[in-house]
């Protein structure tokens, strides 16, 4: 899962200091693992440099908190495009998945989509895999039951996830 | 070419709507999942698609006719000849042999027992259940119930198969056994297949997928 989207996600509601975005972040998916502040502003300066973010002016005082970031049109395209963009179909999905699910929820767009276009994904892959097994011999077919059950148990929980979306948007605030 | 072109279906039973929208087309020899929930309306699509249910709105083309505009007698026909029919359970005669089973919508078009029946034993045999020819459904595995219904369905020659859930009575094994056997006979013959499932393992025999949910129908292209 790619922090600087997570951030970028979190940005689009509004500019906010690292300490915010840090705060958010944490509220939202770092429920067992909260941000580091190092985490926070090399990601932060490594979105400046490619211009997804820019300063919103410095508020008086020191430390690095007091800068300001808002997402550029750049920003909102490239989590544009990571929100319609299907994960890879593999095992241990589950954190990038929910962190996509949540933030399409939190700036309002259709979350089911995100969900839908991954479900398309894996049925793909599935129906690769079946293919290769029904021309396979038994070790083949093996090898590609292990990964047909792994992803099944990923779709199971993408349909779950899709019947639970109104749910899930009361918790998330929208 | 374009078997079946399904447009804005809408479906109640009673107060409750089943169907609210859906569409889907079905191309010659093409195998297409229908997934969706349970209670998702995808039943009841497959239901209007092959003419056992008249949708409250929307048209059903099958080969650019109209089924609502079909007098009954014309439908059940169509039923007969040009449909074959796969579902969970329960649909085989049980007073009558597999074979006899197998044998019956060619007995139904008035062909011969003798020729009958030995075209069913030849079904049987694909579908690798020849030694429960003689057997009552009742005495067979729910796997060789199932193949010898998928038998039945072919044996008539149909374009289009339909098939509910078709695997949902069967363990893993089974189920896969005849998938297998069901699809590859399926495109020997050149049939298109729409499969109802809510599984994915299922789903992932067929070219492709539908969403039913809340009664509309959902295409989601895959990214390349």
């Amino acid at each position: 899962m790619s922090l600087g989207h997570a951030l970028l996600g979190l940005l689009e509601r509004g500019p906010g200091h690292g300490y915010d975005l840090k705060k958010a972040y944490d509220d939202q998916f770092g429920q067992d693992r909260p941000l580091h502040y190092g985490q926070v502003y090399t990601t932060l300066s490594r979105l400046l440099r490619n211009g997804l973010v820019q300063e919103a002016g410095v508020e008086a005082g020191s430390g690095p908190d007091r800068k300001r970031y808002a997402i550029t049109d750049a920003g909102v395209t490239d989590v544009e495009t990571w929100l319609g963009t299907p994960e890879k179909p593999e095992p241990y999905l589950q954190n990038t998945l929910y962190t996509k699910v949540v933030l399409a929820l939190l700036s309002g767009r259709e979350a089911a989509d995100v969900l839908d276009t991954q479900r398309a994904a894996h049925l793909n892959a599935m129906r690769e895999l079946t293919r290769r097994k029904t021309d396979g011999d038994l070790a083949d077919q093996l090898i590609c039951d292990y990964a047909l059950f792994h992803l099944e148990a990923d779709l199971r929980w993408l349909e779950l996830t899709t019947a639970r979306l109104d749910q899930l948007a009361k918790r998330v605030g929208r | 070419m374009t078997l079946l072109t399904a447009t804005g279906l809408h479906k109640a039973f009673g107060p409750t709507p089943a169907l609210a929208g859906a569409g889907i087309t079905v191309d010659a020899g093409e195998i297409v999942a229908i997934m969706g929930p349970s209670g998702s309306g995808k039943s009841t699509l497959l239901h209007c698609l092959a003419g056992i249910l008249t949708p409250d709105a929307g048209t059903v083309l099958y080969r650019d006719v109209d089924l609502g505009s079909l007098p009954d007698a014309r439908r059940s026909e169509l039923r007969r000849t040009e449909f074959g029919f796969v579902f969970q359970f329960g649909q085989l005669v049980p007073e009558l042999s597999c074979v006899e089973n197998v044998a019956l919508p060619l007995r139904l078009a008035g062909i011969k027992r003798r020729d009958a029946e030995a075209r069913a034993t030849e079904w049987l045999e694909k579908l690798e259940v020849a030694e429960v020819a003689a057997k009552r459904p009742g005495e067979t595995s729910g796997g060789q119930g199932q193949r010898v219904a998928v038998a039945r369905a072919l044996i008539t020659g149909p374009k289009v198969i339909f098939a509910d859930e078709p695997t949902g009575a069967l363990d893993s094994l089974n189920g896969e056994r005849v998938m297998t056997l069901f699809l590859a006979a399926a495109r020997a013959t050149d049939a298109a297949v729409v499969i109802v499932t809510h599984e994915p393992r299922v789903a992932a025999y067929a070219d492709r997928e539908v969403v039913v949910r809340d009664g509309r129908t959902r295409v989601v292209e895959p990214a390349a």
